[in-house]
């Protein structure tokens, strides 16, 4: 199981850095939100993998440790907000600017002529 | 147990949430409102310093739970020190934004300020490194609100751009968190702490992992060479007040490494000093890259913003010795970089408003006060005598007396900073042919809010300007912070020192949070 959730890990972080690394806003959005949805699986297995227990303490039975699920539930929040920024931003550059290329143009750096 | 050390996380939250509630389309009361609160947020700040100048570790327990399970706030002096400073710069910057009339142009810019400075403060008084990301989030989330206000199609560009790259930023963040989590089991700073100091040493390459993610998510707060390609668009887009509050955001992150890399990975002990060799070539790089960048800039928000890249780089030569010499002349270049960076923005923001764009070209005239204002403060950015910036270099330059490189390059590179301000400067004061803009000074603009930038003008319109007057008097004040700096500057390394002794004992740091916990849950 370990294996299986290491190479999903890998797999959908190294896409979600293929895409962030494109230059249309629409694919940066698809790669932030895939990164975030790895680091998420990440944060559950830093507890350790558990099947089939609780995450609750009671004495002589085994637990699974709740402190990643909690922190997993704020990073999900979290990265569910600042998908909506960004998609709201991408959208309002897109509408100002014409085009959803996430570099700069040169008129940023070069006055214009 | 103070209650106050709470306060600066409370204080901002609660207006913020205030003014979007009830002030939300009146600007008078909002201004009213945010100015007081950040005022009463300084008040505190300096009350706070007060406190922890004795030297002792407060704890404020949240909900009055024990310390590695319940969250934690730690007031000692150099979150004091950052609080004060944070919270004088912020109320100079807010007045500005006031004077300027940037605050008109969205509905939003004071609620997201007080959004802003609760996360600031947050992050320099949390003891949890998981809520270190938290504070972290909302300064971010409400940086980009005010980042892209007032809108226009180049600045909500440089807005997703830099929104993508602080998300891979956060991203990097709950890995870092994560990895450390799995080895130490715990997320309390100073818990966190004695488990690495008694680790095993066989047992720490998955340590050295987390701790060097760490820093690289605090290098990209903070701007490192090769971390910083979000940072000069960012800051030559956004409006000026806002980008000389995101002076102080770049300070976040060296703060962060500081705390860190004194509290939790002490050099030589567990990492074996890995940090330190990773932090000082990027630190030379990042003062090369922002000081050539000010010579190259074409553009005057651009300058200003790699003015601000090299500056953080001196920093963090400062601070990458990991010694309580490098540490406090570390801490006395924070208050000055960030005091005269702020007032760099704001100067650039004021020319732009009386040319109409920041381009480095010939433009028409400028008045002699926005002229002396530059001067006094591009000498104060690249450090030349008489003002604090040049004793912050030689505090630098004392702390790191055995590197001969590091000399080499500071010097070098100060005087391209040096040549590149003083071109910008002649460019734009000496060689201008028409007369300036008919000033439209001390009209109180009220009425309804124009919702964002006309699509003609790339920068604020003096038009648009409450007052004028107001805006030059809050860069004034800056100003005059740089100048006590220098004429106190006794006293100022006096509290520099202390702040890194206590942050050489870290044992008093972990002991004031996991010890006499006797009342707690």
């Amino acid at each position: 199981m370990e294996a299986l959730l290491a190479s999903a890990i890998g797999a959908m972080t190294a896409a979600a850095i293929y895409l962030i690394l494109r230059r249309r806003s629409f694919a940066v959005v698809l790669g932030t939100t895939m990164l975030s949805y790895a680091i998420n699986l990440f944060l559950f297995a830093t507890g350790r993998l558990v099947v089939d227990r609780p995450p609750i303490l009671r004495a002589g039975a085994s637990y699974t440790d709740p402190l990643p699920q909690a922190l997993v539930l704020t990073a999900i929040v979290i990265s569910f907000g600042m998908t909506a920024v960004t998609v709201m931003m991408a959208l309002g550059a897109f509408l100002e600017g014409g085009d959803d290329r996430v570099d700069m143009p040169k008129d940023d750096r070069e006055p214009p002529r | 147990m103070s209650h106050l050390i709470i306060t600066p996380v409370l204080l901002p939250a609660v207006i913020g949430a205030l003014i979007i509630l009830w002030m939300r389309g009146d600007l008078l009361l909002q201004r009213v409102f945010s100015i007081a609160g950040t005022v009463l947020l300084l008040a505190v700040s300096v009350w706070l310093l007060g406190l922890s100048l004795d030297g002792q570790v407060r704890v404020y327990r949240l909900g009055n739970w024990a310390a590695p399970f319940g969250i934690v706030l730690m007031l000692d002096r150099l979150a004091g020190v950052m609080l004060v400073l944070t919270s004088a710069m912020a109320l100079a910057v807010q007045i500005y934004a006031f004077g300027s009339g940037w605050d008109r142009k969205g509905w939003h810019f004071h609620a997201l300020w007080q959004f802003q400075l609760m996360g600031i403060c947050g992050a320099f008084l949390t003891g949890d490194a998981f809520n270190l990301f938290v504070f972290f989030e909302i300064l971010l989330i409400a940086s980009y609100g005010l980042m892209t206000h007032g809108g226009g199609g180049m600045r909500l560009r440089a807005g997703v751009q830099y929104i993508a790259f602080n998300l891979a930023g956060s991203a990097l963040f709950l890995a870092a968190l994560g990895v450390l989590y799995a080895v130490t089991g715990t997320l309390n700073m100073a818990d966190m702490a004695a488990r690495v100091a008694a680790m095993p040493a066989q047992d720490t390459a998955l340590l050295r992992t987390g701790a060097v993610m760490l820093m690289l998510v605090f290098a990209i707060k903070a701007a490192l060479v090769p971390l910083h390609f979000w940072l000069p668009s960012t800051y030559a887009n956004a409006p000026g007040p806002v980008a000389a509050l995101f002076a102080i955001m770049t300070k976040v992150g060296v703060y962060a490494i500081i705390r860190f890399g004194m509290l939790v990975f002490p050099q030589d002990a567990v990492t074996e000093g890995v940090i330190r060799d990773l932090l000082l070539p990027a630190a030379l790089f990042t003062l090369i890259v922002g000081q050539v960048g000010v010579l190259g800039s074409r553009n005057l928000g651009r300058l200003a913003a790699f003015a601000a890249i090299g500056s953080v780089g001196t920093l963090v030569i400062a601070v990458a010795q990991f010694t309580p010499q490098g540490i406090a002349a570390g801490m006395f270049y924070t208050v000055h970089s960030t005091l005269a960076a702020a007032a760099l923005f704001l100067v650039v923001d004021m020319i732009g408003a009386r040319r109409g764009d920041l381009w480095l070209r010939e433009g028409p005239k400028l008045g002699g006060l926005v002229a002396g204002l530059f001067m006094a403060i591009a000498i104060a950015v690249v450090g030349m005598p008489p003002l604090s910036g040049f004793l912050g270099k030689l505090l630098v330059l004392d702390a790191t007396r055995d590197a001969p490189v590091v000399w080499a390059v500071v010097l070098l590179t100060s005087l391209i900073a040096v040549y590149g301000m003083a071109r910008a400067g002649s460019l734009l004061f000496w060689k201008s042919a028409e007369p300036a803009r008919v000033l439209a000074g001390g009209v109180w603009a009220g009425g309804p809010i124009p919702t964002k930038l006309e699509t003609h003008e790339p920068v604020q319109d003096l038009g648009d300007a409450a007052s004028p007057a107001l805006a030059a008097v809050a860069v004034g004040a800056l100003l005059a912070g740089l100048v006590a700096l220098t004429i106190f500057a006794g006293p100022a390394m006096d509290l520099a020192q202390a702040t890194a002794a206590q942050l050489a004992d870290p044992d008093a740091y972990i002991r004031a949070v996991l010890s006499g916990q006797e009342g707690a849950k």
